[in-house]
């Protein structure tokens, strides 16, 4: 479930609040925007993916943690993995290039 | 939004956001809504796309990656792609309509690499177009209808259909989730393409998924099918959202003291592991991949190693615990009846493309998860945005100028003094339709006490009124997954016999004279009937 919206991280473009498919997210002028309804996270990550500094985390788990230590997860460079392993940004590369499924059901039949 | 019912006459009443008028309303924002829109939009339609969340992220495919049942053209591959499934779902697919998905899908998978999707080389260079990764593909469609003049209402669920006076469906009406204002539409003629329902299982991208579309387009009055073929169940790790079945194909099933289970398989033995989940925990490991199939894992689908790798597990050599999620009518088949090959309902002005659509003409009474179904939404959507554009210029004019009404009671009703809780609902819906040993595993008896329980239920939130905007939409979700849950175990019931993933304990074997589809509908009293295959293939002959 998303967890975290880092205040030091976020620059309140607000596009996770318009691109949650769940509608998690409330605005707020002049500040970071809230998670205001967690139970409705679907946990898909895609907050995550569209978030253009970083500033989220969803942890895997679909039940929510009691809380999250930001400073953990910066040093396990957890905030933005997603982004970074599948190329997803501005002046990456899709990881779609290197999709092996092909591969992988060949070693099917 | 003073009131959730309205008419052409008193719209100067309501706080409207939008009140737009167009030639074809598309409701959802996944694969087949945007291909829908794209193809109407292409056929030189105006089109709009209301999506209830955000169209490019929403539904299942964007989160997810996506196996694509593309065949080139050739004969020996074609053939085999058809053969493959057939028994499996219970010789009730129809060879017409596969070749014709198969035709479209083709073509329209090579657009997209027309378009820019970067589609991997495989081992001799050549081009591979059977995967898609989800975010990546659903950004590019988001992009392409943009591009073809597609207006996109974001945030802004549908939550009734509007008809006219000879019934045929006419736009719809719904709100904009963060504002909080009402939005009308005006169509010509209306796509539903809004997914099935996974009743809000947190499988990966399918909680938006809550059967609105089914709710609505029976309210209009049409038809569903194959709703018996709506119990697939994906295997993820206990804690996880992660539906993703392929990799257990590598996987070693144990009970908690490590000892395999027998029978256990991602496959065919996915009926072990639920009847061993009833009881006791399942954990799985990843063992029998080895060093290089590891690292093409990794490429092929990083989401699946997402939740591992945060959660500090090594899958290939830490053993972990696993779930069933539902996943319902998505990873199912069944849907919104399709009456020919323009992908239209069984109402005027109606159409159906993807997961809202049923699937068995298809992949039969077997899982269209994966492949089929993303091969499906590609092609049904493209068909049903082509045959409502044109059936949208027909009307002309009159299309948005006729006088029109809302339909839909459901969680609707003003002046009802009656109150109940959606989450309630949504809560004992689920206490059906989760458990195995009903669901998965039925019988008689029990299907005839769910469906008593969820007729009891039907009647309190059909009678109900929502307290306020936000409640409306939920007790929505909740009316769509109880009117679901009695389509689905009405059919069910009425299917005596053990035919594709419908698997009835009081008679385990396939009886060759139920080989007919069980189209369903009603809203107070539900009711199934049989259709036989023939039919279908007539009316595609007919309009082809």
């Amino acid at each position: 479930m998303i967890e975290l919206v880092s205040a030091s991280r976020c620059i309140q473009c607000n596009i996770c609040v318009n691109v949650c498919p769940t509608n998690v997210f409330d605005r707020v002028s002049d500040a970071p925007p809230t998670i205001a309804r967690q139970s409705d996270c679907q946990t898909c990550f895609m907050c995550e993916l569209y978030c253009p500094v970083d500033a989220l985390y969803v942890a895997p788990q679909v039940d929510p943690l009691d809380s999250v230590d930001e400073t953990l997860l910066k040093e396990a460079e957890l905030l933005g993995s997603y982004r970074r392993n599948i190329g997803w940004g501005r002046d990456r590369i899709s990881s779609a290039q290197e999709d092996s499924t092909h591969q992988i059901l060949k070693q099917m039949k | 939004m003073s009131s959730p019912h309205w008419r052409s006459q008193s719209s100067s009443t309501i706080d409207v956001d939008h009140n737009l008028q167009t030639d074809v309303l598309v409701i959802g924002g996944g694969p087949a809504g945007t291909w829908a829109a794209w193809s109407a939009a292409s056929a030189g339609a105006k089109v709009v796309l209301v999506d209830k969340g955000y169209c490019g992220t929403s539904g299942c495919a964007a989160a997810s990656g996506n196996g694509v049942w593309y065949v080139p053209p050739d004969a020996e591959a074609r053939e085999a792609a058809k053969a493959s499934r057939e028994a499996l779902g219970g010789f009730l697919a129809n060879r017409t309509w596969m070749d014709q998905v198969l035709d479209q899908t083709y073509t329209n998978v090579n657009l997209l690499a027309e378009w820019g999707y970067p589609f991997p080389v495989d081992g001799e260079g050549k081009p591979y177009r059977r995967s898609l990764q989800g975010p990546e593909y659903m950004r590019l469609m988001r992009k392409q209808i943009k591009r073809v003049g597609v207006t996109i209402l974001d945030n802004s669920p549908a939550l009734q259909l509007l008809v006219d006076a000879k019934g045929a469906v006419a736009g719809a009406t719904g709100v904009n989730r963060q504002t909080g204002k009402q939005w009308v539409v005006r169509a010509g003629g209306v796509i539903i393409a809004t997914g099935g329902c996974a009743f809000l299982s947190k499988a990966l991208g399918c909680n938006v998924l809550t059967g609105d579309g089914y709710l609505m387009a029976a309210e209009a009055g049409a038809e569903m099918s194959g709703m018996e073929f709506s119990n697939a169940y994906g295997i993820s790790p206990a804690f996880s959202s992660v539906t993703k079945t392929l990799f257990y194909n590598w996987a070693t099933f144990t009970y908690e003291d490590g000892t395999p289970i027998p029978g256990a398989g991602s496959q065919r033995g996915r009926s072990v592991i639920a009847q061993t989940l009833l009881t006791q925990p399942v954990y799985a490991i990843l063992d029998k991949a080895n060093e290089d199939m590891q690292a093409n894992m990794r490429k092929a689908q990083p989401n699946f190693f997402l939740p591992f790798d945060r959660a500090g597990i090594d899958p290939f050599n830490q053993r972990f615990p696993v779930t069933l999620r539902l996943e319902g009518t998505v990873r199912g088949t069944g849907g919104i009846r399709i009456v020919d090959s323009t992908c239209a309902a069984s109402v005027p002005g109606l159409y159906a493309a993807g997961d809202a659509a049923t699937r068995e003409l298809i992949c039969g009474g077997f899982t269209g998860g994966g492949s089929h179904n993303a091969a499906w939404a590609i092609s049904s959507g493209y068909w049903a945005g082509k045959s409502a554009a044109e059936y949208a210029q027909g009307l002309g004019e009159w299309g948005t100028q006729r006088p029109v009404e809302a339909v839909g009671e459901a969680g609707l009703i003003s002046g009802s003094q009656h109150q109940i809780k959606a989450e309630e609902v949504i809560q004992a819906t689920q206490a059906e339709v989760f458990p195995y040993d009903r669901n998965l595993f039925r019988t008689e008896q029990t299907l005839t006490g769910s469906l008593q329980r969820l007729d009891n239920l039907w009647q309190e939130i059909r009678s109900s009124q929502a307290g306020n905007q936000q409640n409306i939409i939920q007790m929505r979700e909740a009316a769509a997954m109880v009117a679901t849950a009695r389509w689905m175990y009405s059919s069910a019931l009425e299917r005596k016999e053990t035919r594709g993933m419908h698997k009835h304990l009081d008679f385990p074997e396939i009886d060759v004279n139920q080989q007919h589809y069980l189209v369903s509908g009603g809203l107070d009293r539900v009711w199934v009937r049989r259709e036989e295959l023939g039919i279908e293939k007539e009316l595609v002959g007919a309009s082809s």
